[in-house]
């Protein structure tokens, strides 16, 4: 085992995950509560979730979390058990319960106190909620004081001579049982935790003959043996015992020294004790009896302190196995879904290092190769080819490990959604798509500030009150979507509402108030919209605790494009907003185009390029004295000369026999772009130009090429929107726009 | 930071001096990370006319100024014995070009003189200090000027 800090860095890792879980049941059943129907297990899922946070909570005295979670828990006990009714009113409850919860686990996890007011107030108000008379503090004390059960067999800590060694289960599901998800396996498996377990499967024989199927024949009779008490094998039972028939009978102790049961005690001792009705004709079990080997070692995971070793003199207090035994159940459940390692970030971040150096080394020793003038189909070209092919596998598998889902995060903005509406008075939906995509976790954690920004905004300033929607024919309650898709090898994550669009006129008052804008200046929507974007801007009529600073939406550009990403607006008057954020999908390598630009190297963006011309001379127009259109399939492109936005050199490229580059975005916009040569196709590592010199117009980055030689990068998004005037833009269309800041 | 003045009292500090055109400057040997050879750097478009470039150093991309042209003494001109010394400038790693590498010298602290505030060539922004010997003078460059005036150039342009 290993240290007690470390467990305890495990319980915070797990309750993430608890709380994920709980705020997925909520979202679930927030959908059934709206659609009319409820599935049971959805509120089992959230109490479990609930439950083992408590659990794992008492173990490590986190006092503050074992009592809210208790009260919360309680409440969810009563829904469960259908004392109460899932109200709207309640799951906003719920929302609440579950977000303060997850804070309390981030204070636990960083090893502070809450505030003891805001607990007590938090306590009081979901404790408000519970119609029971359960006060919540009593159940308190019986769940977690070790409790001394007296089944009238003598004093648990007393003469082992007389302790219990077990009990006979009797296990008769309905049909219900199955009809809710239960497998009486996994409560087999957890049963085994316990101690020494042995089952035995009836086949009803009873051969009613009935029809139907889906009714249960199997019933099943089980021998436990186990220092536990009644308590948590009920707790296993827990769920499953409104779908069936459960009997638990003590065996009494018979066979207590545990080194001499297994060669004294026959095995007419375990029937002599069985309850008569089911006998357990297992004559194997009496020599296992006392042995340490638990026959799943899968369960590893499992306390320690359940095995089998019964007959200890001191038997071991009972308080903290219903829980740990509780909190297995559904981290075993994600197990069976997706078998994970934990890793230290480090190792990782230092592996993607050293594969940014592999693939540069690798590039060193293929153009060392080729100037060594070796045949095609030689030993050593094969050999590098294939070595080739591993480095992509390597670096891709790298870089998946380091991929994560977005659910964590749009799951945390969950959280902020429901404060900012709470505080801003709103009544919101929220939202989420795509929770699966996965993104280099680097970029996701600094997505955190800037997304919370465009929620609060949507919120704040987006959506209108309830009176105003209502006017406005639309559904009271406003929604938000926060969405995440794979798009072209970047990653769009976008925030759309429904509310009233952005308002341009009081935009460009604003604006015009704050001298951001010349008094007589006409600007074109989109130009409107792209003032958000600017420093100091803010339309909040008054400054409030959420938004109005005029320090979001600029802060949130500039953190987006310091990820390599874009931000754009769409918004329709009286329809909504819609904010994307275009992200690459990992900050170290991409696939690049080198090609040869008046005699520099540069690297554009494989993901950008659309296809690769050779203009033939009837393609290509000129337009003015500097600017040539190209004409592609009747389709008039601009042709953007690398060469001379970089200053390399005043001619086109075209002049000198060039390439162009077919160039599309996300917005459909095209643009050509003229080299002198194309190199080759290759995955480039990026090196960041900003950490020792600062930012280059139209350079994304910098990466090392095969010769040790420098390369830049080209940022396509400032190159296309460089090459294109304002004036064209806005002539586009009146009120929508995609507008790229 | 003032080069000199880095150094605790009394222990001399030691200096790295160095030719810019046919002057003679100095700085605190302990912002040197190496000297090397000139070699031929990645231009950087729309970059101040000092910023030569970008060059490869063991996989970290440091921009080479000129520091002749920094200084205000014009493009440093090329000769064989030019060096580049990789220094760390406000956090970041820049190379200098000079025309040559002289020598190191030790200096106790309180032999650097404030810079006299009379001169009004563009050079002086970024002395910070004058070291007089028996026969020559040495000005200390004042790293924290020249990095400060450089991010102000870079943010101008970009």
């Amino acid at each position: 085992m290993s240290s007690l800090s470390e467990i305890r860095q495990l319980f915070f890792v797990e309750c993430e995950e608890q709380l994920e879980e709980l705020t997925d049941g909520l979202d679930a059943l927030q959908d059934a509560v709206s659609d009319g129907e409820q599935d049971p297990e959805t509120v089992n899922t959230i109490f479990r979730a609930v439950h083992s946070i408590k659990g794992g909570a008492a173990s490590f005295s986190l006092d503050a979390i074992t009592r809210f979670a208790h009260v919360f828990e309680t409440i969810l006990d009563e829904v469960r058990g259908g004392q109460q009714e899932l109200t709207s009113e309640l799951m906003r409850e719920f929302y609440a319960a579950s977000d303060y919860l997850a804070e309390l686990v981030s204070l636990g996890a960083a090893g502070d106190e809450p505030d003891a007011a805001a607990l007590e107030g938090q306590i009081e108000r979901i404790g408000a909620l519970s119609t029971g008379e359960d006060d919540g503090e009593a159940d308190l004390s019986d769940a977690f004081v070790p409790v001394s059960l007296d089944f009238g067999f003598g004093d648990p800590a007393g003469d082992d001579a007389v302790q219990s060694d077990g009990f006979s289960i009797r296990f008769v599901p309905s049909r219900a049982l199955y009809a809710n998800g239960h497998e009486p396996l996994h409560l087999f498996r957890e049963l085994e935790t316990l101690g020494t377990l042995s089952v035995e499967a009836l086949l009803d024989e009873g051969a009613d003959a009935t029809d139907d199927p889906e009714t249960p024949r199997l019933s099943w009779s089980l021998t436990l043996e186990t220092a536990c008490d009644e308590e948590p094998i009920r707790e296993i039972f827990e769920f499953a015992e409104p779908h069936a028939e459960i009997t638990i009978d003590p065996l009494p102790a018979a066979a207590p020294a545990f080194d001499l049961s297994a060669f004294e005690a026959p095995s007419d001792d375990d029937e002599g004790f069985a309850p008569p009705a089911f006998p357990i004709p297992s004559e194997g079990e009496a020599p296992e009896a006392g042995s340490d080997v638990l026959p799943f070692p899968a369960d590893a995971a499992a306390p320690d302190a359940p095995a089998s070793d019964a007959p200890a003199p001191d038997a071991p207090a009972p308080e903290p196995d219903p829980d740990a035994a509780e909190e297995k159940k559904p981290g075993a459940k994600a197990a069976a879904a997706k078998a994970t390692v934990r890793v230290n970030l480090d190792i990782v971040d230092d592996l993607i290092n050293i594969v940014g150096e592999l693939l540069i080394t690798q590039s060193v020793v293929t153009q060392a190769v080729q100037e060594a003038g070796l045949q095609n189909g030689t030993r050593l070209a094969t050999s590098l080819e294939e070595f080739r092919s591993l480095t992509r596998h390597i670096q891709e598998g790298v870089m998946a490990i380091r991929a994560q889902s977005v659910k964590p995060l749009f799951q945390r903005m969950g959280r902020i959604v429901r404060e900012t509406a709470q505080i801003a008075g709103k009544n919101v939906r929220f939202v989420t798509e795509g929770e699966d995509t996965e993104v280099d976790r680097t970029v996701i954690e600094r997505l955190v500030d800037p997304l919370t920004h465009i929620l609060r905004n949507a919120i704040d300033h987006g959506l209108e009150t309830s009176e105003t929607r209502v006017a406005a024919g639309k559904d009271p309650q406003g929604t938000v979507t926060l969405s995440a898709a794979h798009r072209s090898g970047r990653v769009v994550i976008e925030v759309a509402d429904n509310g009233g669009g952005i308002n341009r006129e009081k935009v460009l008052a604003s604006a015009i108030s704050k001298g951001l804008v010349a008094e007589n200046a006409v600007l074109g929507p989109a130009e409107i919209d792209r003032l958000l974007f600017t420093p100091g801007f803010s339309t909040a009529s008054a400054v409030t605790s959420l938004s109005g600073r005029g320090v979001g939406m600029d802060v949130v550009n500039s953190e987006i494009k310091r990820l390599g990403g874009r931000v754009s607006i769409l918004s329709t008057p009286g329809e909504g907003s819609t904010i994307s954020i275009s992200l690459p999908l990992t900050l170290a390598v991409m696939d690049g185009m080198v090609v040869d630009v008046a005699g520099e190297t540069l690297v554009v963006p494989i993901s950008a390029i659309a296809e690769t011309i050779r203009p033939k001379a009837a393609q290509l127009h000129r337009i003015d004295r500097t600017a040539q259109m190209l004409n592609l399939r009747n389709v008039v492109i601009p042709i953007i000369d690398l060469g001379q936005v970089f200053g390399y050199s005043t001619e086109s490229a075209i002049e000198r026999d060039g390439v162009l580059l077919l160039l599309e975005d996300d917005q459909g916009t095209q643009r050509a772009l003229a080299v002198d040569r194309i190199h080759e196709q290759r995955q480039v590592v990026i090196k960041s130009l900003e950490s020792n010199y600062g930012h280059v117009d139209c350079v994304a980055a910098a990466t090392i090429l095969g010769d040790g030689r420098i390369a830049l990068i080209v940022d396509i998004d400032e190159i296309t929107h460089r090459g294109a005037p304002a004036s064209s833009a806005s002539a586009s269309g009146p009120d929508t726009k995609g507008v790229s800041a | 930071m003032i080069t000199g003045e880095a150094a605790p009292k009394g222990r001399k500090g030691e200096f790295l001096t160095f030719y810019v055109g046919d002057q003679e400057f100095c700085m605190d040997i302990m912002l040197v990370r190496e000297i090397r050879s000139w070699t031929s750097v990645t231009m950087l478009p729309h970059a101040p006319v000092d910023v030569l470039g970008v060059m490869n150093l063991r996989g970290d991309i440091v921009p080479i100024v000129d520091l002749s042209a920094r200084l205000g003494l014009g493009p440093c001109e090329r000769r064989a014995r030019n060096v580049i010394i990789i220094a760390m400038i406000s956090e970041q790693v820049v190379g200098l070009l000079v025309t040559a590498v002289v020598d190191i010298v030790n200096v106790a602290p309180e032999e650097i003189q404030p810079m006299p505030k009379i001169s009004c060539a563009e050079a002086s922004d970024f002395i910070g200090g004058i070291i007089s010997s028996k026969d020559h003078t040495l000005r200390v460059l004042s790293t924290d000027a020249l990095g400060a005036t450089m991010s102000a150039t870079i943010r101008a342009l970009a």
